[in-house]
């Protein structure tokens, strides 16, 4: 039923856009307007993070933008596969890759399997299957613990796992809900250029929720800034620097600009009435 | 913790204090219980001794041991019959919440009304193996069943979202996601049917003795009293505490080998 609302209309060509909102607003049963109404369109290959205060509906987008959970009204559309150059190199029906907050692992088996979970889902044959997960591993640096179980694991390890697995089926889009947000800065430093590495390479698109500034400014072409609930856009940053970017952005005087851009959009949020 | 060699020192020690002190409790208990019958001059109708009772369970062996294969063979079908049954059942509420809200309530009751009560009626329209056997399975089945459901509905958030994403078809989310998540409930689930099954076997066994034949254990403890061969009834007592140990212990080894890879009831602590 949810699919339905994103993917039925997923072929729509809409051109150069991976995602398009229009006014989607999500209101809860019990009458909370978490959402919008919210227009967002990203472009293919764009990397746009999300930056709100606490219950902002960011990720209640990110939810709707994957079908997990049906907008009250507006209109998704999600397009994918539709890139001359690289036809059908996805595994059909899989052009969304998922990052949670938490890394979602099961624990009852390998890395190795947890990384097949969607090739499984998706019944792809295991030789080919097994060349996916040498190459979703290998890109996250983690082909040497294929035999692990999670638990024997840390928590940036068991990110990056999450990572392989959302890479796996070589999806078009790439939504991740403030992936880093539980780890210590040394190792979301860390990640955070694995990562920038990684879009550099495979230039999927990408929608990054977090809640900090200087996460979404180091990362992203735009930042989406956002109201208190119900979520909508205050501002738009795009940020426009030297690629690739590395530690010398980050002490930047530039990057120091757009953290304060960024930081000013959202101070009406923390002086209006709390989220907690 | 870190394991430095005194900490693992002590805990070995403590490993087996936890062994030897049950032991002392249980020879200075047998020493005394010995004691007492020799000192007063009990008669062994009144109160055996340990070692007559072990004397009368070598002596009787062969008509003890053809009731403990009786007992436990009822145990081990009341005991699958719960099994599948209490799994079966909560993989089907799980999959329709009609059937759920329509059958839960009697399952609980069946689960409430004493097992004793309803032995004598069962006997009264089954065959006596089958009412034992159903017996077993009435008091073994609600732990299983209760227990899975539980499991199954303790399957986290996210992967069931991510589950959906890709599109599983239900009987994937099933097979992959949430029948391993429930595991460590099932198994849980299991560990406490197993010994109900062998107290569903015995009750069943007691009812239907008074009313004639039968041959399980339970049988011969009632029979034997009817006799005045104490000695026997503590024998066969003896059997059945030991029965369900073995069961128990079983069970508990299933599970750790089952869990022991990640889940953390079955991790030491020092991980």
């Amino acid at each position: 039923m949810d699919e339905a609302l994103s993917l039925s209309e997923s072929h729509a060509d809409i051109a150069g856009l991976s995602v398009s909102l229009q006014g989607v607003a999500k209101i809860y049963d019990s009458g909370v307007a978490a959402l919008g109404p919210l227009d967002l369109k990203v472009r293919k290959g764009e990397f746009v993070a999300l930056v709100g205060p606490s219950g902002c509906g960011k990720s209640t987008a990110l939810r709707i933008i994957a079908g997990l959970s049906a907008p009250t009204s507006g209109q998704v559309r999600v397009s994918y596969h539709g890139e001359a150059g690289r036809p059908g190199q996805g595994v059909p029906g899989q052009a969304i890759g998922f990052v949670f907050q938490e890394p979602t692992l099961m624990p009852w088996t390998s890395v190795r399997e947890n990384v097949r979970l969607p090739l499984r889902l998706a019944r792809v044959p295991g030789r080919e299957a097994d060349a996916r997960i040498d190459e979703a591993l290998q890109r996250v640096g983690l082909l040497d613990f294929a035999k692990s179980y999670p638990r024997e694991l840390s928590g940036g390890m068991k990110m990056r796992v999450s990572l392989a697995r959302a890479l796996v089926t070589d999806p078009d889009i790439l939504l991740m809900d403030e992936p880093f947000a539980a780890l210590d800065e040394i190792t979301r430093f860390r990640l955070n250029n694995d990562l920038l590495a990684l879009w550099r390479n495979l230039r999927k698109t990408v929608i990054f929720v977090t809640h900090s500034v200087f996460e979404s400014v180091y990362l992203s072409q735009r930042v989406v800034v956002m109201t208190s609930r119900p979520g909508r856009i205050a501002a738009e940053v795009s940020v426009a620097t030297v690629e690739p970017r590395g530690e010398e952005f980050r002490t930047s005087a530039a990057y120091a600009d757009y953290c304060r851009k960024v930081s000013a959009a959202l101070a009406p949020s923390y002086s209006g009435r709390s989220a907690l | 913790m870190s394991p430095n060699p005194l900490s693992t020192e002590s805990g070995r020690a403590l490993r087996r204090l936890r062994i030897v002190l049950p032991a002392i409790v249980l020879a200075l208990g047998l020493a005394a219980w010995e004691l007492v019958v020799r000192l007063n001059n009990i008669p062994p109708y009144v109160l055996p001794g340990p070692v007559l009772v072990l004397q009368t369970l070598i002596g009787d062996w062969t008509v003890l041991s053809q009731s403990l294969l009786t007992t436990l063979l009822t145990t081990l079908e009341g005991f699958i019959a719960a099994s599948v049954g209490g799994i079966a059942l909560a993989l089907l509420f799980n999959q329709s919440k009609l059937l759920e809200y329509s059958l839960f309530p009697y399952a609980v009751i069946l689960q409430v009304t004493p097992v004793i009560a309803i032995a004598p009626l069962l006997l009264i329209y089954l065959p006596q193996q089958t009412a034992v056997v159903v017996c077993a399975w009435i008091v073994g089945f609600f732990p299983v069943l209760s227990n899975t459901t539980l499991g199954l509905n303790s399957v986290d958030r996210n992967l069931a979202g991510l589950f959906q994403l890709y599109g599983a078809s239900r009987l994937q989310s099933l097979r992959l996601l949430k029948l391993p998540s429930a595991l460590p409930y099932i198994l849980g689930g299991l560990r406490i049917s197993g010994g109900l099954s062998l107290i569903g076997a015995v009750v069943a066994e007691i009812a239907a003795g008074t009313a004639g034949a039968g041959s399980g254990l339970a049988y011969r403890i009632a029979e034997s009293g009817y006799r005045l061969n104490i000695p026997r009834m503590f024998a066969a007592l003896l059997l059945l505490s030991l029965a369900g140990i073995v069961i128990y212990g079983l069970l508990a080894l299933i599970s750790h080998l089952a869990l022991r890879r990640w889940h953390e009831s079955a991790l030491g602590k020092e991980n």
